[in-house]
């Protein structure tokens, strides 16, 4: 039901997400999604990776001195059509959840865009989408994407 | 190491005497020593005729203000014996510190100035618990630094056994503390540390191979971490000592088992707590920096001696029936000392904030800079990963958090900066606190 999710701390300074996406390129960790959160002075990056490449990821931002993290999300296929979303924020709203950030996948599935959520309520998130027939990928289905 | 005991008093008559007695005795002996530093002291005489105070305008303790103050280049100004006020005939000793810069400092003692810091110090073992029944082992250096001769001079006045090791040569150290049953230590704070991480090493147990019931440990500052992790180490009570060689050595003030404060010898020193901004009097329980005049000192008394140590006072009673004051943890330099919007910042202060905050690393840098003309604080705070969440807010509320608290603790209001894990400098030795951009 939840995929793993790597966060790292960034300082909002000229180049410091280009040294940090290209050391997770040097240790070939290929995202599959990605989104930046950002205040004034810092960002934070949220990307998801196969999870045969999370552990040497992790590796490599901590052994580089990165503050970084590994946390549950939820990825749930939205249809990629007029009021997709909508509908399912909708589901959302009435079930009383609050979302803390959504962002969506690099890659799709064709008929579905992905979308990573990160809710309040996670478990009765999920529960909801499974009655209402939104379809959630499996860490394995997201790693053969 | 806690709980109820009874307190052991060297002078209880000296100790325990009534504050407005005290306030007496310290107005008759600052009297005697203002006349004898004005008689024969040709830098002392000089300062105060230039300040229009003659030694009979100082009639009570009180007075104290009128007197000029004395610093640290004064002494390497005056080496070697331009402060003494005794004929060198009358000086039977003298100590020193070898000074990082330049020129050494000196202090002469008379034979009553080293009985007297000989009480001191046996005042401060009697406090730590110790006795004609303890076996001292004194690890402080001996020569002209006061810290060795300082502890034996007062554990050889209680009639302890002393083992006068000198600094170094821990393994040595630790089997003579071993096969001499030492009940007592005296040393820096960070030595003991390093003995008792050694003995641990060494597969040794405190209370079985080795009998350490307390300890006196000065000469530098610490905190009430190290000392709960001393105790541990140890199995001992440890007590904080605190002196310096300019105003008679170990023993200005001294910890009972209590442990809320060190117990100033106020019979023999004034104390002052000035801000050192306007060098102003502060209120009892106010940081500010500490000045202190010997008023029992022939050899070389010190007129109001600027330590540039910050700390506070209490005049509130103590458990154990001492009515000196009580000295508060140093806490810092007035070096470091940073005036923003007018206010008195200490990065001491800033960082008792940062590591009462969970999760937050004790590594930060204070930049102050003048936009505007109005000072900005910036406190830059290292993101660990305790702190760290996947969701801004968090860390905007983590950010929130911290400012919050330094606002009420130091009065300004501060920007906090989160930055990357370990690109604050570190260093070996006194760490770099403050960037002040400010052109002034």
């Amino acid at each position: 039901m939840y995929i793993r999710q790597i966060s790292v701390f960034l300082e909002n300074t000229t180049g410091s997400l280009h040294s940090m996406t290209r050391l997770l390129g040097e240790h070939g960790v290929d995202l599959i999604a990605l989104s930046i959160a950002d205040s004034d002075s810092f960002g934070v990056l949220r990307c998801v990776a196969h999870s045969g490449e999370l552990d040497r990821a992790m590796e490599a931002l901590r052994e580089a001195g990165y503050t970084a993290r590994v946390s549950d999300v939820i990825c749930a296929c939205v249809p990629d059509q007029p009021g997709g979303l909508s509908r399912v924020l909708g589901l959302l709203d009435q079930g009383g959840i609050s979302i803390e950030y959504i962002y969506s996948f690099v890659r799709n599935t064709g008929v579905d865009a992905l979308l990573i959520f990160k809710l309040d309520d996670p478990e009765k998130g999920a529960m909801l989408f499974a009655e209402n027939g939104i379809r959630m990928l499996s860490q394995e289905q997201v790693d053969s994407l | 190491m806690t709980g109820k005991r009874a307190h052991k008093i060297w002078d209880p008559a000296m100790e325990c005497m009534s504050r407005d007695e005290r306030h007496a005795l310290q107005g008759r002996r600052l009297r005697e020593v203002v006349r004898r530093v004005y008689d024969n002291v040709p830098v002392y005489r000089a300062r105060m005729d230039a300040k229009g105070v003659k030694p009979e305008d100082i009639r009570t303790a009180d007075d104290i203000v009128l007197l000029p103050f004395t610093e640290k280049t004064d002494l390497r100004d005056n080496f070697p014996y331009g402060l003494f006020a005794a004929p060198k005939s009358e000086i039977v000793r003298i100590q020193g510190s070898s000074g990082t810069t330049g020129k050494p400092i000196v202090v002469g003692y008379t034979k009553n100035d080293v009985d007297v810091w000989t009480q001191l110090m046996a005042r401060a073992l009697t406090a730590a618990g110790g006795g004609r029944d303890d076996i001292i082992q004194v690890c402080y250096g001996y020569g002209l630094f006061t810290g060795g001769l300082g502890a034996h001079q007062g554990a050889t006045e209680i009639g302890a056994m002393v083992i006068p090791m000198s600094s170094g040569n821990t393994q040595r150290q630790i089997m003579m503390m071993r096969e001499m049953g030492a009940t007592m230590l005296c040393c820096t704070p960070s030595y003991a540390t390093h003995l008792g991480e050694t003995i641990r090493e060494m597969g040794l147990e405190p209370g079985k191979d080795i009998h350490l019931k307390a300890g006196c440990f000065g000469a530098e500052p610490w905190t009430e971490e190290m000392r709960q992790k001393l105790e541990e180490l140890l199995g001992i009570d440890a007590c904080d000592l605190y002196g310096l060689t300019e105003i008679a050595g170990p023993g200005v003030a001294f910890e009972c088992l209590e442990k809320d404060g060190m117990h100033v010898n106020e019979d023999h020193v004034m104390l002052e707590i000035i801000d050192p901004v306007t060098e102003k009097p502060v209120p009892e329980g106010q940081s500010g920096e500490m000045v202190f005049t010997t008023i029992s000192k022939e050899g070389m008394p010190m007129l109001r001696y600027r330590t540039h140590d910050i700390s506070s006072i209490t005049t509130s009673p103590c458990a154990c029936g001492r009515t000196t004051l009580r000295l508060g943890r140093l806490t810092g330099r007035t070096d470091d000392m940073l005036v923003i919007r007018g206010v008195n910042v200490f990065p001491s202060q800033i960082e008792s904030v940062l590591v009462g905050i969970r999760g937050v690393a004790p590594h930060y840098l204070l930049v102050v800079d003048r936009v505007k003309s109005a000072d900005v604080l910036e406190v830059q705070v290292e993101m660990t990963e305790d702190m760290f969440s996947d969701t801004v807010a968090h860390i905007v509320e983590l950010e929130k958090k911290i400012s919050g608290q330094i606002k009420s603790v130091v009065g300004i209001q501060a920007k906090i900066k989160l930055v990357a894990p370990r690109s604050i400098p570190r260093s070996e030795g006194k760490a770099k606190r403050v960037i002040d951009h400010r052109k002034l």
